[in-house]
């Protein structure tokens, strides 16, 4: 901490960035202005700042002036502040006793016509910043410690691709499944689409590489009954048949896979002469019984309703992939696919699903406002496309049912604090730049937990949540911004918990302490989003380098 | 982009291309030819001055064309590195004309007009190749008529245009009408030279042209050769006034694009060109089509589609809330021509397939939803670096094994591999960093051996 009598001395860097901004504003009077300022000791104006000239006259300046705090108004924290920092660390000041003001991006560049009004924003700006600046105080780098172990929960392709890729690294891997055996969905599919392998095929290979690895621990019929921690050091409990394992755990996979649908009350489902696309692929593998001349299948059967609102991605290409096997072993079997729109996306499903045309798998279009009937021995439907009732012979129905989140998904959302999305699925950090991450750090996801996904699709996150989990491991810490929430004032907690309901990285939990109920934060896991401090009505939490004293301070400054 | 210009351990080789590739998995030697940039990287701070002073207009290939940028120039605006590169097919000093002007603007002298490419020798235990796709060319499709009707566009042409950091600034103004905008710039600066030399006689004479030229015409200048000049200026000035009065009132009606038709399957799912599904246009058409709405309420779009593939997670929803909230029209059927209209409105031609009628409809513009094409570079490429292709020239993998090329120790991911979204290729771009890194572990582990 700073001596609270300690000599404050601030040194200003205004930078023209060539003529970006020196170009739109009056640099001269903007230095003049700075001068003035309250514990301004130094004011430099540079073509950029960011050049080696400029960072050697910051370090010259810390040195020569006795500069403790350092403003650099040029253009955005977001490109260049690390820079900026890091060269005040370097000459032996604090790097959080920096502060940027962006006079480039929202100033002169947005008031290129407009030098005067431009000029007085940026010295707001810069008031600002060297009102902030002035209270400032010291951070260090927050490093925590990894265990290097990963725990994978969900022996099926995906959860199995990803332990296989961390071991092949030579990290220890905890793996999970809760079924006796691993293999997950792949053990009741009968042949992979678009190869037509047999899945048991790929079970065996992995199941053998997974079991035979030296690196990986598999537990089977178990389950996670307690994850503590955060990122690099959880605590976590594994129910087995032999009692409750604990092990340490550095980061964790979600893997849990999913379920599908059962039709109940849908189109006479009865398991028997009208099954789901699953049963199909045991009723394939045991070899379709004689008298199978006439298939009906029909798609979206409780997906892309109100109900469940999702397309389920994987029941076309399933459709097709079942329809020509069931041609395959009865070369006489007449195949129908209702369908809504046949969603053979990419270069593989589109063609498997020309070559079915090919081989004769009869394709109908239905609309969801007049779908087909399922009556004994036929269904009749009305053809979308031919404008007419259809009655289509059926000695055996099959329904493709949508993927559907498991019924485990939520105890395993609450235990690990990360979210699940309104269809039950897995919520990635970013549906398209984070899509294998969670918002917390330290936990992943692949394969269907998070939306359905075909093999190729699933060992494909396998790697991916694999290769993201790694980061920390292979690091064997974490270093965070110290620019996180802290409980400066603990008396003032009363430790009601709304921060805790709000942090979206579960950073926050609470801890019984001899003063009662009181808010922790996980310092590694903050990412100093400031949500707990603005909802905190006790104003007991504070963000490091935002606390309320430097934001009153710079609106102060800003309304004069 | 910035995370990855930033990152310690990622050297990044932009404006470069790989030469040759020998060795094996855990020790690749990898020849890398630098291009020259004529600017130094080491000084250019990315400032642009020198664009803003460089004379040399040249077609801007980033905005699709949509505007110019200049012979000293970055891609755009974000690109990462900042460095500048100058078009040396362009650049006035470069093809012995006297200029230089951006050496003497360039604070931080940067500019090299003597730079030479420079060759790399790299070695890598593993190598991940990330070479994206090309957009198909629609014009190979004579009965969509591309480039014929000005009107129809491309769905990255579009995409420029709904920027507001395009060349439109992110109003849907209809290129047929930017055609007419900037002939009426160019007729206005004409009408000006020759109003200023018109000034000078009327001045002279103490009249106007009008009444002088009026006289003319009736004789009453016979052999007076500097009125002569006079009158044949002004009718000169007139062959241009006229027309260009004329096209202003037209443009004085013009307006943005309010009704859209976005065409599916363009160049995909078609037999002539590439038989596969490219897998993100309907989503992206579905996009382009709700962005379009908020920038204009009014706007209504229609999506013409064999299927439309809301394949991903929130898709279907976002498909459906288009429809509810977004005045988008979805029609099953594919297009089979389209025409021009009147005031150069395409109108388009095709069966709905669902009423089983031949339909007609005039929009303003219409967007062709183009197929993922594969890299025409990547033949070339996979030559040099020692791997398959499919039968697309998409990267060969195997479903089992999906980021694995047929080499092994190279890697792909992306649309090189097949064609995906986002989402799908930012998830891909993390397994193949996984198999790398597993190539990198054995190789390390091996030298460890080695060593002990």
């Amino acid at each position: 901490m700073p001596e609270k009598n300690e000599d404050i001395r601030i040194g200003v860097f205004l930078c023209h960035c060539g003529s970006n901004i020196a170009g739109y504003l009056n640099m001269e009077e903007l230095a003049e202005f700075a001068e003035k300022l309250p514990h301004v000791a130094f004011v430099q104006r540079n073509l950029y700042t960011c050049s080696e000239g400029g960072i050697n006259e910051i370090k010259k300046g810390i040195k020569e002036q006795n500069l403790n705090r350092v403003v650099v108004a040029s253009c955005t924290p977001r490109t260049h502040e690390p820079l900026f920092r890091s060269s005040c660390g370097e000459a032996g000041l604090n790097p959080y006793l920096f502060e940027m003001v962006n006079i480039r991006d929202q100033c002169s560049w947005v008031h290129m016509k407009e030098q005067e009004n431009g000029t007085n924003k940026a010295k707001d700006l810069i008031r600002m910043g060297v009102a902030k600046a002035a209270l400032l105080e010291p951070q260090e780098a927050i490093m925590s410690e990894v265990e290097v172990r990963a725990l994978v929960i969900g022996g099926g392709i995906a959860g199995m691709t990803a332990a296989l890729a961390l071991a092949n690294r030579g990290f220890e891997v905890v793996l999970v499944e809760k079924e006796e055996a691993l293999g997950g969905m792949l053990n009741r599919l009968n042949r992979l689409g678009p190869t037509m392998m047999p899945a048991s095929d790929l079970t065996a290979e992995k199941v053998r590489a997974v079991t035979g690895h030296p690196k990986i621990t598999v537990f089977t019929h178990a389950r996670v009954s307690e994850a503590q921690g955060f990122i690099g050091k959880y605590k976590v409990d594994i129910e087995t048949e032999s009692g409750v394992k604990k092990v340490d755990i550095g980061v964790i996979i979600v893997a849990t896979g999913a379920r599908a649908f059962v039709p109940k009350g849908l189109y006479n489902y009865d398991g028997k002469r009208v099954v789901t696309q699953l049963e199909m692929e045991t009723l394939l593998k045991d070899g379709l019984a004689p008298g199978i001349n006439n298939v009906v299948m029909i798609q979206c059967v409780g997906s892309r309703n109100n109900e469940r609102p999702y397309c389920s991605r994987i029941c076309c290409q399933t459709a097709v992939k079942n329809a020509m096997l069931i041609r395959e072993q009865n070369p006489a079997a007449r195949v129908s696919i209702l369908y809504r729109d046949m969603q053979m996306y990419g270069v593989e499903n589109e063609e498997m699903f020309r070559d079915s045309k090919a081989r004769g798998i009869r394709y109908m279009n239905y609309s969801p406002d007049r779908p087909p009937e399922v009556e004994p021995d036929k269904v009749r439907v009305y053809h979308a496309l031919l404008g007419r009732e259809m009655e289509l012979p059926a000695d055996l129905v099959v329904l493709s049912t949508p993927v559907v989140s498991q019924e485990d998904a939520e105890v395993i959302s609450r235990l690990l604090r990360v979210p699940i999305d309104e269809n039950g699925f897995f919520l990635e950090g970013h549906v398209k730049l984070k899509p294998l991450d969670f918002a917390t750090d330290g936990v992943y996801l692949c394969g269907s937990a998070r939306f359905p996904s075909n093999i190729r699709e699933a060992v494909a996150q396998g790697l991916g949540a694999a290769s993201r989990a790694s980061i920390p491991l292979s690091k064997g810490s974490v270093v965070v911004e110290p620019i996180i929430s802290v409980l400066a004032n603990e008396d003032a907690c009363r430790g009601c918990g709304l921060c805790v309901a709000l942090c979206p990285y579960g950073a926050l939990e609470i801890q019984r302490t001899e003063k009662g109920r009181k808010v922790h934060v996980i310092d590694v896991a903050c990412k100093g989003c400031g949500v707990c401090a603005a909802t905190c009505y006790q104003h007991a939490l504070s963000i490091n380098s935002f606390t309320d004293q430097q934001i009153r301070s710079q609106l102060e400054a800003y309304l004069g | 982009m910035l995370d990855v210009g930033r990152h310690p351990n990622i050297e990044l080789l932009a404006y470069s291309e790989v030469e040759k590739v020998e060795g094996e998995a855990g020790n690749f030697s990898v020849t890398v030819r630098r291009k020259a940039r004529y600017v130094r990287e080491d000084r250019c701070t990315g400032c642009g001055a020198c664009a803003e002073k460089c004379p040399t207009l040249v077609p801007d290939a980033f905005n699709e064309g949509l505007r110019n940028r200049k012979a000293i120039y970055s891609l755009f605006a974000q690109g990462i590195p900042s460095t500048h590169t100058i078009d040396a097919d362009h650049c006035r000093q470069m093809n012995g004309k006297k200029c230089g002007i951006c050496a003497k603007t360039c604070q931080a002298e940067a500019i090299d007009f003597d730079q030479k490419d420079r060759i790399l020798e790299l070695n890598v235990a593993a190598i991940i190749i990330a070479a994206g796709y090309d957009v198909f060319d629609p014009s190979q499709i004579p009965e969509y008529r591309y480039q014929e009707i000005p009107n129809v566009v491309t769905a990255i042409e579009f995409e420029r245009l709904l920027s507001a950091s395009g060349p439109t600034g992110g109003h849907l103004d209809r290129p047929s009408d930017r055609a007419i905008e900037a002939d009426i710039e160019e007729m206005e600066k004409s009408a000006g030279k020759s109003q200023k030399a018109l000034v000078k006689f009327e001045e002279k004479y103490g009249e106007s042209s009008a009444a002088f030229y009026e006289k003319y015409q009736s004789g009453a200048y016979p052999d007076d050769e500097d009125r002569k000049k006079w009158a044949d200026k002004y009718a000169d000035h007139l062959t241009v006034v006229e027309p260009l009065e004329a096209l202003r009132k037209k443009a004085e009606g013009f307006d943005v694009a309010r009704r859209l038709a976005f065409i599916q399957c363009v160049g995909s799912r078609d037999f002539r060109f590439y038989p596969f599904c490219s897998g993100y246009c309907c989503m992206h058409s579905i996009k382009e089509a709700i962005i379009a709405h908020e920038h204009g309420p009014d706007t209504t779009s229609t999506i013409f589609g064999m299927d439309i593939r809301a394949v991903g997670k929130g898709f279907e929803e976002y498909k459906i809330r288009g429809g509810n909230h977004s005045n988008i029209t979805y029609v099953r059927g594919r297009v089979a021509e389209i025409v021009e209209g009147p005031d150069n409105n395409p109108v388009v031609i095709y069966e709905d397939t669902r009423e089983r009628k031949v339909k007609r409809q005039e929009f303003d513009m219409v967007i062709l939803a183009t197929a993922c094409a594969p890299s025409k570079g990547i033949a070339a490429l996979v030559k040099t670096v020692g791997v398959e292709l499919d039968p697309y020239n998409f990267l060969k993998t195997s479903p089992l094994s999906p980021v694995d090329t047929t080499t092994p120790g190279i890697f792909v991911c992306g649309c090189a591999e097949s064609p995906m979204d986002v989402p799908e290729s930012v998830a891909q771009a993390s397994s193949a960093a996984e198999r790398a890194a597993e190539i990198v572990f054995q190789t390390d582990l091996i030298k460890e051996k080695a060593v002990a």
